[in-house]
């Protein structure tokens, strides 16, 4: 679980370097495993930096240079016509398209796994079975009935129709990660909590949250991540451009300046920054949140 | 505090909804959304398929005939194909690659962390965000190869059918060899070192080890990752929508791109909810063999903070 994976990325490499190399093997280096690994960081930071130093170069320079020598003189027009074509607007869409699924998501999770560990009632058990089953439906193959409903709602063309969808689909993987973390919560709090006379709504607040907390950080930024950078559900439920999201708005900005490359790459460069500085930030909350899903 | 007392002491009357207790309302709001967005779209994909709707009109009930279109539409078993082609492609490319850098990481430890913060660039980038850039990247006359005037690399690389889904393969390895070579990493960290000291006294080599010890114990992590590989293959929606938008031709036309032009482009809604009913099948029946192949509940025990 997410913890698990934290400890092991932040203290393993501290706590047991000579065990953990005898055990690969008399100390005689990976010759191929090292290779491959630093070839295929090459191969993973060449494009990288071909579109931040590209993003820099006016469009002459662009045909002219080389593709990989950083710019002469690195101008910022390109990232000035980007936060000119409304990328502000986009951006608050992105926010408030993620923030307004992501809380509710998680917090409704969050009940529904503190419901799911504290009773052994049959019908919560099938409840956690259709989350669980949730798990294996592609959203896309549930586009067009998610259309029609959007559609009769009267929400089309709204923020509020990525929404909706977004906190069903964000459910199933929250719901299976915090009820795991509250199952690791150790009996005898929740006794003592019953014993001083608390009622489940208060444990659930005053118990249960603030020893979870890691897991619904982790669960917020892996379902974050993913409305942030969602484009199916926007390209279907809306429509105009006021609406559009980040990743939908660099779909047409391609469309419209598909000749001016550094721009179309300063457009790239932009709706990542964000998520770039979450990453600088809580690392170490990113990465245990990308591998959590898939420990249990 | 107080506004959960409070609140608290007003549920006694919800909670006889659920008829089990005193939590389970709690799970309620949940349930709600997942039905309503989750269950009934999957099910109602499932009805569509039996009617016919331009997608703004009025929706007819039109018994099988969307059905009896799609399966005699040539375009069908082109893009399981295809869809089939691109899923068994990136798991070989990734698999070997994977297993491979992960080991090796979990090994290194001077390097390794440096290299896992920057390994994660490209799974925090948006497949939209991925496919813009290539598309730039990869272009013939202007892109980064023909830049460098390396012949091999500038290529008419989304111009041609074979090449276009190459690329696929290329930028989906891209995104997901760093992700899966943690999970190995992972993998590799909870093998147990008395394995490999049996081994060393038994005078095996690197090479040996790797092969009798290593793989062997990988074997609930591989099945983990190709999991996440082959079902993921199926949502590479976003990357080859704004990469190729299925072309050139049909070349990288997708099981689920096929049903967003059948559906979104065409408007007909009847026969891309057929396609929609055949790409969650595909899913389930992919996900249950290699639930199957791996054992089952084990996997998910072995699988601890991988």
């Amino acid at each position: 679980m997410a913890t698990t994976v934290t400890t092991d990325i932040g203290q393993t490499a501290k706590v047991r370097p000579h065990r953990s190399r005898r055990r690969r093997g008399g100390g005689r280096p990976n010759v191929l495993g090292g290779l491959a690994g630093w070839i295929w960081l090459v191969i993973v930071l060449v494009p990288i930096y071909w579109i931040v130093i590209t993003s820099f170069k006016t469009q002459a320079n662009y045909y002219a240079m080389n593709p990989l020598k950083p710019p002469p003189s690195p101008t910022l027009h390109n990232y000035q016509l980007v936060i000119e074509s409304d990328f502000v607007q986009y951006f608050v869409n992105s926010v408030i398209v993620t923030a307004g699924s992501i809380i509710p998501a998680v917090l409704i999770s969050f009940m529904a796994a503190f419901a799911i560990v504290r009773s052994s009632s049959r019908f919560l058990k099938s409840v956690n079975g259709l989350f669980l089953m949730g798990l294996a439906i592609p959203l896309q193959a549930t586009i067009i009935p998610v259309y029609l409903i959007i559609i009769r709602l009267k929400l089309y063309d709204s923020l509020l129709a990525i929404i909706l969808p977004s906190i069903a689909f964000a459910i199933p993987l929250s719901v299976l990660v915090l009820s795991n973390f509250i199952r690791d919560v150790p009996k005898e709090l929740f006794e003592s909590m019953r014993v001083d006379g608390a009622d489940e709504w208060t444990t659930l607040w005053l118990l249960a949250f603030p020893l979870t907390r890691p897991a619904l950080v982790t669960v917020s930024i892996y379902n974050g991540l993913a409305v942030w950078n969602g484009f199916l559900l926007p390209l279907i439920l809306t429509q105009s451009p006021s609406k559009r999201t980040l990743p939908l708005a660099l779909w047409s900005f391609q469309g419209q300046y598909g000749v001016n490359v550094p721009a179309v790459l300063a457009s790239v460069v932009l709706t990542t920054l964000p998520i770039l500085i979450l990453y600088a930030i809580g690392r170490r909350q990113l990465l245990s949140g990308l591998t959590a899903g898939f420990s249990k | 505090m107080t506004t959960a007392v409070q609140r608290a002491s007003r549920t006694p009357g919800t909670s006889r909804v659920g008829g089990t207790g005193s939590v389970t309302w709690m799970a309620l709001p949940a349930l709600v959304f997942f039905i309503a967005f989750g269950v009934v779209p999957l099910f109602g994909v499932l009805g569509l398929s039996f009617t016919q709707w331009d997608g703004i009109g009025e929706i007819h009930p039109a018994g099988f005939d969307s059905w009896q279109k799609v399966l005699a539409d040539p375009g069908l078993p082109h893009a399981l194909q295809v869809t089939f082609l691109v899923m068994f492609l990136s798991w070989v490319v990734q698999t070997p690659a994977s297993i491979l850098i992960g080991t090796f990481l979990a090994g290194q430890h001077r390097y390794r962390a440096v290299l896992a913060v920057l390994y994660f660039i490209p799974l925090l980038l948006s497949s939209a965000a991925i496919a813009v850039a290539y598309k730039a990247l990869l272009d013939p006359n202007f892109g980064l190869g023909a830049g460098l005037n390396v012949g091999f690399l500038s290529q008419d690389w989304l111009g041609r059918d074979k090449l276009a889904l190459a690329a696929v393969i290329f930028i989906v390895s891209w995104q997901f060899i760093p992700f899966h070579s943690l999970i190995y990493q992972g993998g590799v960290r909870q093998i147990p070192r008395t394995m490999y000291e049996a081994a060393e006294i038994d005078g095996a080599g690197r090479v040996r080890k790797f092969w009798s010890i290593t793989l062997p114990q990988l074997k609930y992590t591989i099945v983990a990752s190709s999991t996440l590989m082959v079902v993921g293959s199926l949502t590479f929606f976003d990357l080859i929508f704004v990469l190729t938008a299925g072309g050139p031709g049909d070349a990288t036309r997708v099981l689920a791109l096929e049903m967003y032009k059948t559906g979104f482009q065409a408007n007909l809604m009847g026969p891309a909810s057929a396609i929609a009913v055949i790409l969650v099948l595909v899913g389930l029946a992919l996900a249950l063999l290699l639930r199957r192949i791996g054992g089952g509940g084990a996997a998910d025990s072995q699988l601890e903070g991988a």
